[in-house]
């Protein structure tokens, strides 16, 4: 199980919960089971063409991720933030 | 009883009518913080409303209420473009800008405008959203929408209206290329876009590439389509192609450009505008500081100032696309929201202007929901 953070911008979706696990053993596997426990939430980070929007920021441990089809292995941390917008 | 559905840039709000337009109660945030570039009642159905949101964040998304706001859920596929084989031509929709009741013929379905310029229908209230070929995946839409131009808030397509004889009918506007007509429902399109200027262009009077602020056709002749475009108001009476600027008729010192004009409901020669100032570096507010709305009652042959109750000095409003509107009452009230966050009020066809919502957001769009 891959370990994930979810930022703020997205506890409307998980219920106020910042900390869970998800399966997967590439970041657009472990998103599609977040999307499928809380629909919508996927798309707000990743857009039609599989490219993570411009003001989010995934990290895989502590190293920047911006390819979904990056591989993970059971234990990783998966970090989502949003990041440089708003005002 | 109409009440008013308020999208801005930090959220949307309600303002209630607590009783023949003479009371207003504001209700909310809904959605803080969300972008909301359009909050709309369906006239169809009226407990059916629709948000199309966004955050500096999060992309973007439709919210749908089938209770007139009691309870609220998400797209389940919101507009989005196919994916792309070719990385080089793959579009994201940014955000999704206009959201349009379907024909009174078609209950349940949907059209929206993105940007980039995209266009999209949903034939479930808005619950799962296509990609409309006949305008994305044109020949020409390359041409139609370049990528990396458009206004500061990105390329538009900025509205759809729908002829309300003939579902097949319909036209578009576009801040890259101007106003589009289709005739067999949104399969195929072409530019109609005679006479209209784009001063910004070699050749001021392209076939497109105009940039076309609003369009809204006259209900009670949609033969009549108005338009506040970037240059200057026009004014186009199909069958014929070659719009009309109307806007001639403006004063000088006010001139014809702003963002937005509101058809009456009832009579087919009168619209009311917004003018801003359009010299120098675009300054897109009230010219002088004096806001006033201008009704025409000839069809733009001339106009006239309505101003009673605005600042008469040092007020510098602007007033955005969806932003000013109607409602069906009698005599007409009007309804516009500033992006400095006022939501002013007219209950007798814009001769008297009242503030009835202020320190808002900024305001994106303003629209009249009859009461569910």
């Amino acid at each position: 199980m891959i370990q994930v953070l979810v930022p703020s911008q997205l506890h409307a979706y998980t219920g106020g919960v910042s900390r869970l696990e998800a399966a997967g053993s590439v970041i657009a596997e472990v998103l599609d089971d977040l999307d499928q426990r809380f629909p919508g939430l996927k798309f707000r980070i990743i857009d039609e063409q599989d490219r993570v929007r411009p003001h989010m920021r995934l990290f895989v441990g502590k190293t920047a991720a911006r390819d979904i089809h990056a591989r993970l292995r059971d234990g990783d941390e998966l970090l989502i933030f949003g990041a440089l917008s708003g005002g | 009883m109409s009440d008013l559905l308020i999208g801005t840039r930090k959220g949307a709000w309600i303002l209630r009518d607590e009783g023949e337009r003479a009371g207003w109660r504001l209700e909310g945030p809904l959605f803080l913080g969300q972008i909301v570039n359009h909050f709309v009642a369906d006239p169809r159905a009226p407990h059916i409303w629709l948000v199309a949101a966004k955050t500096g964040h999060l992309g973007p998304t439709v919210l749908r209420s089938m209770d007139a706001g009691e309870t609220w859920s998400e797209a389940r596929r919101p507009p989005a473009f196919p994916k792309a084989d070719d990385p080089a031509n793959a579009r994201a929709v940014s955000h999704t800008f206009w959201l349009q009741p379907g024909h009174a013929s078609e209950p349940g379905v949907w059209w929206a405008g993105a940007s980039p310029p995209g266009l999209f229908r949903s034939e479930d209230n808005g619950e799962i959203w296509e990609s409309v070929a006949g305008f994305n995946d044109h020949p020409m839409y390359t041409e139609w929408a370049p990528p990396g131009e458009g206004t500061p808030d990105g390329p538009l397509l900025n509205q759809i209206a729908i002829d309300p004889r003939d579902a097949a009918h319909m036209y578009l506007a576009t801040s890259t290329a101007g106003v589009f007509e289709s005739l067999d429902h949104g399969a195929n399109w072409a530019p109609l876009n005679q006479g209209v200027e784009a001063n910004f262009l070699p050749d001021p009077y392209p076939e497109f590439g105009q940039d076309a602020h609003f369009i809204a056709l006259a209900p009670t002749r949609p033969d009549r389509i108005w338009q506040q475009n970037h240059c200057g108001i026009y004014r186009l009476d199909r069958p014929g192609t070659r719009w009309t600027r109307i806007g001639k008729a403006m004063p000088p010192d006010v001139g014809d450009v702003g963002f937005t004009i509101v058809p009456h409901p009832r009579n087919a020669d009168t619209a009311w505008v917004f003018p801003m100032d359009g010299t120098d570096v675009w300054p897109r507010v009230s010219p002088g500081g004096r806001p006033a709305v201008y009704r025409t009652i000839d069809a733009g042959e001339s106009w006239t100032r309505q101003a009673c109750g605005f600042p008469a000095e040092q007020a510098w409003m602007t007033v955005k696309r969806q932003a000013f509107c109607a409602d069906e009452g009698t005599p007409l009230g009007l309804y516009l929201g500033a992006t400095n966050g006022e939501v002013w009020a007219s209950a007798d066809e814009g001769e008297t202007w009242r503030e009835i919502a202020r320190r808002l957001p900024e305001i994106y769009s303003v629209a009249a929901a009859p009461r569910a």
